[in-house]
């Protein structure tokens, strides 16, 4: 085990450093007339085309800049300011992260109650009309564009029913029963585009378990059809899975984006979303770093999750 | 399956072309929802082709009168906003959905090949540098990825294409990188580089004949993604520029207050956008059964 936790940790370091590089070199690429607009946008708050740039360190050297940012990053969590008013980068993406991550939560919590069940019927009844509806809905669900859904749960409920979602974030520590209420309907939005995936994924896990000798075994001991599906299969078809939710974070993350946009919901996406307009640099590129971190960290306790319940990856 | 597949082999030991193609067709016909999503992509194909001759407005004639104008004889879908035809408008969704998703899937495919056949097919060092520089494309949420860089190359739809097709086809590098490393582990492979074969000829005549049914797969159902994406960054502002007819656009953020007034404008672009997806996934679902000889079998 120790020797797959190190050989997992030499191959992140470099994909972190790439990481990084792709990050700051996105900022510091942007061709020049980006400038002149940045400048135009922050109106007034530097005096010229100068000025601007050194606020960016974009006088210096490029390694020097990078080292200055890394290491702002690395001794005190500083990413950065952003452009206008001078807020800390840092705090302003912690401000915003319980928002995406109770969206994100509830969502995935959604999006399994869904579809595990619906995978694992549509693989035990292979090829029978269930597997055939399941599927098709599973489709389904991938290509209904999720912004067209929470477009159209804006519109409709508020002409049929006068209903309509708050437009102001309801604090959880306030109104605890009213936070999640707000979140529910957008995170089943979010829920039902993710399902569809794992419907899926958790159906071809399962037929390939259920192929599997110790399962013929099962069956020829004489034993009942659940005691096959849910001691034996179920119990191995679960390990993928994990792996399967981590692959789906990045999937959760962009469709949240949209979400908490149509939503007015104040997370990171909508916070991203609202600085790519303004063009705040330095707050794009920190969300953007903070997410790839995120996404590597998660990636990497799945697989060391993944290494300790099933011994045969760690000698692979 | 298994007894067809026997008699075949037994009536003909080597199939000529034609056959493989009939027997290709019969196989896909076999599978209904597969060819429903043909019909689609046809469809889609169709409109996009023709949409000249099957509007039957101007797109871009603004007439303050017929604003919000219900589905008339004249008017098949009714007006919008800016009292423009709404279904010459859809037609055109149409046209812009085929020119973006086949121009940055062909793209996609070009990306995915140059970067994962160089990648396995020479493998060492250069493998080793180009898998951490993907794992680290893994790292960003995709849509933010295309988020940001349209943010700094600006709306368009050269821009667009280029975007989504290189973007995505860092992402599929992945599939055709593993096709070749397991052709390389195939005897043909071993008995070519034996022989001295040079490496042009390996690549020519072994390498790409053989990831053919990968790229076919990549090619189709990465259309149906980067519809979608089209979609997803027109919605918010960051795709096509603004009066393109892109369904996305049609649905955008922006315009909402529109259809609070006509909820008819919300429909309508969202269901072809669901419609044409729903057909190409399954097109290139039953395409990907038919073309992976590993999963024949396993999955319908």
């Amino acid at each position: 085990m120790r020797n797959y936790v190190i050989r997992r940790l030499l191959l992140i370091a470099p994909t972190l450093f790439i990481v990084s590089v792709l990050v700051f070199l996105s900022v510091r690429f942007i061709p020049g007339d980006v400038i002149d607009i940045m400048l135009s946008h922050t109106r007034g708050a530097f005096s010229d085309r100068e000025a601007l740039e050194r606020h960016l360190g974009l006088d210096q050297p490029f390694v020097v800049q990078y080292g200055k940012w890394v290491y702002g990053i690395i001794t005190r969590g500083d990413l950065g300011t952003s452009l206008y008013g001078g807020h800390s980068v840092t705090s302003r993406v912690v401000n915003r992260l319980p928002t995406s991550f109770e969206l994100g939560l509830i969502a995935l919590i959604i999006s399994l109650i869904i579809a595990l069940p619906i995978g694992i019927y549509s693989a035990i009844r292979q090829d029978g009309i269930g597997d055939y509806v399941g599927r098709s809905v599973a489709i389904l669900f991938i290509a209904i564009p999720g912004f067209w859904t929470a477009t159209m749960v804006m519109i409709f409920p508020p002409i049929w029913w006068g209903w309509s979602p708050p437009l102001e974030l309801i604090p959880f520590v306030e109104d605890p029963w009213g936070n999640i209420k707000q979140f529910v309907i957008p995170a089943f939005v979010l829920g039902m585009l993710l399902s569809g995936v794992t419907m899926r994924m958790t159906r071809t896990m399962m037929l390939e378990v259920l192929r599997q000798d110790y399962i013929r075994t099962a069956w020829s001991k004489g034993l009942q059809e659940r005691v096959v599906v849910v001691r034996h299969a179920l119990k191995n078809a679960f390990i993928p899975v994990i792996t399967l939710i981590a692959l789906e974070v990045p999937v959760l993350i962009g469709g949240a984006v949209i979400i908490e946009r149509i939503f007015a919901l104040p997370g990171m996406g909508n916070l991203l979303l609202d600085s790519l307009s303004d063009r705040d640099y330095p707050v794009i590129s920190g969300i953007n770093l903070v997410l790839a971190l995120g996404i590597v960290t998660i990636n990497l306790a799945t697989d060391l999750t993944y290494a300790l319940l099933d011994p045969r990856v760690r000698y692979s | 399956m298994d007894d067809t597949t026997a008699s075949v082999s037994l009536q003909a030991t080597a199939p000529s072309r034609r056959n493989r193609f009939s027997d290709f067709f019969v196989r896909l016909w076999a599978k209904k929802l597969g060819v429903l999503g043909g019909a689609i992509v046809l469809a889609l194909l169709a409109a996009g082709i023709l949409a000249p001759i099957l509007a039957t407005h101007d797109i871009h004639e603004i007439s303050v009168k017929g604003r919000y104008d219900p589905p008339s004889m004249e008017h098949w879908l009714g007006r919008d906003h800016l009292g423009r035809d709404i279904f010459s408008r859809i037609i055109y969704g149409a046209q812009v959905s085929m020119i973006v998703g086949v121009a940055a899937g062909a793209l996609h495919v070009l990306v995915a090949v140059i970067i994962g056949v160089s990648s396995g097919f020479l493998g060492g060092k250069l493998d080793l540098l180009t898998q951490r520089f993907v794992d680290a494309w893994y790292s960003f949420p995709f849509l933010i990825i295309l988020l940001t860089v349209m943010s700094i190359v600006g709306r368009g739809m050269p821009q667009l294409i280029i975007v989504l097709g290189v973007s995505y086809g860092i992402v599929n590098s992945r599939v055709i990188r593993s096709a070749v490393i397991a052709i390389r582990e195939n005897d043909y492979f071993q008995a070519a580089f034996a022989l001295g074969s040079p490496t042009s000829r390996t690549l020519w005549r072994h390498v790409i004949p053989n990831i053919m049914p990968p790229i076919i797969i990549i090619f189709t159902v990465s259309i149906g993604g980067i519809i979608l994406a089209e979609a997803a960054l027109s919605f918010l502002g960051f795709g096509l520029p603004l009066g393109t007819p892109s369904w996305g656009a049609m649905l955008s953020w922006e315009g909402r207050r529109y259809m609070e007034e006509a909820p008819m404008l919300a429909i309508w672009p969202g269901l072809c956008l669901t419609f044409v997806v729903y057909g190409i996934n399954m097109f290139g679902d039953a395409l990907r059964d038919l073309l992976d000889p590993r999963l024949r079998g396993a999955g319908n």
